[in-house]
């Protein structure tokens, strides 16, 4: 059992979680920064610890600062949320080298699952699918044709030592392939001191779609899918659940092969399993999992009825996992959209400023979850999601009805923010059909860049 | 005496990467339209171009340090 947690985070979801930890009668500890002595989080906690300066590195992502902090305050355990050292394997193993309980996979399924070649591995080990390619690095050329058979084209040459984008070259036919890995192999080893290469097929236009699991360590299920496809710069802004494109039969498989993994790694708390699905193709495969609790977990929440946070602190706390799998149902429909601190009329530029007025959205399957009030200066040093606006409903096609309503509900004065791209896409035919991939929403932005002004 | 200021609130930044020369050492020269620093703003870069041209550039903030909007970068005589 925890008694006191210490929420090594800030902003919506350190409130989150403090109203998890509070549901469960578990005292709170909040950490902050100087920029951050006015914020949400703090005022809920039951008592606050100013762990540096403004800049991230000197506060949030100090894992001395934030290890004194507990230690200060007596806290028993740490919820590290998402972003700053969610993921952060060292940080794992030293909270638990204090004595702390650390509310997540231990440090070596954070290390094994972080790193994209062991959980490449670890997937096709279980059996999931993985997009066709190398598991690992290709020794020659000649191993390199023989993986082709695999790919075929168009296929993706990637420095194993890149990242980022950098490094990567698509070859259209065998002729080019001819050329391109000997090219790739000399520039990679230029670029990065380092010539290993990978190979991976090339899908075209395909969806992301991502399975929720809670494991306890020994067993896991699954929360459903989520269908996160709508994403700006690979950032994704509207996610719903479940997912228009799955068939039954494949939602079952796709679920089951997110358990299998999820119980191969012994996997602990709550994750998440990420795939490609390329609907002409209709096929999923793994790309990575995440070892944390996700921004977008609330349209899981809101059509299993489960509280994911909550169970993260009981797993953590020692429970055995008490949901069956055949308990886990599916209700209705969920959409999140993130109403970011960005000028979407700009090119979505940064927009942080003091909050002058605030009517929040309300009624029958409707969700808010953010650390705004009145008065509350947003910080210009973090990221900038101000608030997730949930809604639930029957039916997906009522959901993006009721998201317009709320959506119309909601002012937020004083920054400018990504509502009226929400407006807008709730409006759009093709989103409405539920008929995007990935993306869809940049090409969509270029065309319609003139409907996203606040007056529209 | 010329200043420049911070077009937007944020942390400023001296050189593109830290292993890279600062844009503008104290004591150089300054034109209208140089790349004086960055500022980040909720993760993304904004360069900040000096409006002003003047001489021996001295900053007055610091590398990484935070800033509001309006706040003397440097000053130029």
């Amino acid at each position: 059992m925890i008694r006191k947690l210490l929420v090594a985070n800030r902003g919506e979801i350190a409130v989150r979680i403090i109203r998890a930890a509070r549901d469960l009668g578990i005292a709170t500890v909040a950490v902050h920064s100087e920029a951050d002595r006015d914020s949400l989080h703090v005022q809920l906690a039951d008592e606050a610890v100013n762990i540096g300066p403004p800049a991230a590195k000197k506060s949030y992502l100090s894992v001395s600062a934030i290890l004194k902090a507990a230690s200060d305050t007596g806290a028993d355990a740490v919820h590290p949320g998402y972003g700053f050292l969610a993921e952060n394997a060292d940080f794992a193993d030293a909270v638990v080298a204090d004595g702390l309980t650390w509310v997540g996979p231990s440090g070596a399924a954070i290390r094994l699952m972080g790193d994209k070649v062991s959980a490449r591995i670890a997937a096709d080990k279980a059996g999931v699918p993985v997009v066709p390619g190398s598991m690992g690095r290709v020794a020659s050329i000649i191993e390199a044709r023989d993986i082709l058979k695999e790919t075929g084209f168009p296929v993706m040459i990637k420095a194993a030592a890149g990242g980022g984008g950098r490094g990567i070259r698509i070859a259209n036919d065998q002729t080019e392939f001819e050329a391109a890995f000997p090219q790739a192999a000399a520039e990679a080893l230029a670029a990065f001191g380092d010539g290993g290469l990978y190979m991976e097929k090339v899908i075209g236009q395909a969806r992301h779609i991502e399975v929720q699991i809670l494991g306890d360590g020994a067993r896991a299920i699954h929360c459903y899918e989520r269908e996160c496809s709508l994403q700006r710069r690979r950032q994704k802004v509207w996610e719903e659940a479940p997912s228009m494109a799955l068939s039954p039969a494949l939602r079952a498989e796709l679920c089951a092969s997110a358990v299998r993994l999820a119980e191969a790694v012994n996997y602990s708390g709550a994750g998440t399993i990420e795939y490609l699905y390329d609907d002409a193709a209709d096929r999923f495969y793994f790309i990575e999992m995440n070892t944390r609790i996700q921004v977008e977990h609330p349209v899981t929440e809101m059509i299993t009825g489960i509280d994911l946070v909550a169970a993260m602190l009981r797993i953590a706390g020692g429970e055995a996992l008490w949901i069956k799998q055949q308990d886990v149902q599916i209700r209705g429909h969920a959409i999140e959209v993130r109403l970011n601190a960005e000028d979407p009329a700009k090119g979505f530029a940064p927009f942080p400023g003091t909050i002058s007025d605030l009517r929040l959205p309300g009624g029958p399957g409707v969700r808010f979850d953010s650390m705004l009030y009145a008065g509350y200066t947003v910080p210009p040093f973090y990221d900038s999601l101000l608030a997730k606006l949930i809604v639930h409903a029957d039916s997906r096609e009522a959901a993006i009805t009721r998201l317009t309503r709320a959506l119309s509900e909601t002012r937020i004065e004083g920054c400018k923010t990504t509502k009226p791209l929400f407006l807008a896409l709730a409006a759009d035919a093709s989103v409405r059909a539920g008929a995007f991939h990935t993306r869809w929403l940049e090409g969509w932005l270029d065309a319609n860049s003139d409907r996203l002004s606040p007056d529209t | 005496m010329a200043q420049i200021l911070s077009p937007l609130p944020g942390t400023f930044y001296r050189s593109a990467s830290p292993d890279q020369p600062p844009f503008k050492a104290d004591g150089d020269d300054v034109a209208v339209g140089d790349v004086i620093g960055l500022i980040e703003v909720m993760k993304s870069f904004h360069e900040v171009k000096s409006d002003v041209a003047g001489k021996n550039v001295q900053f007055v903030t610091d590398n990484e340090e935070p800033v509001m909007a309006g706040a003397v970068l440097a000053d130029l005589s």
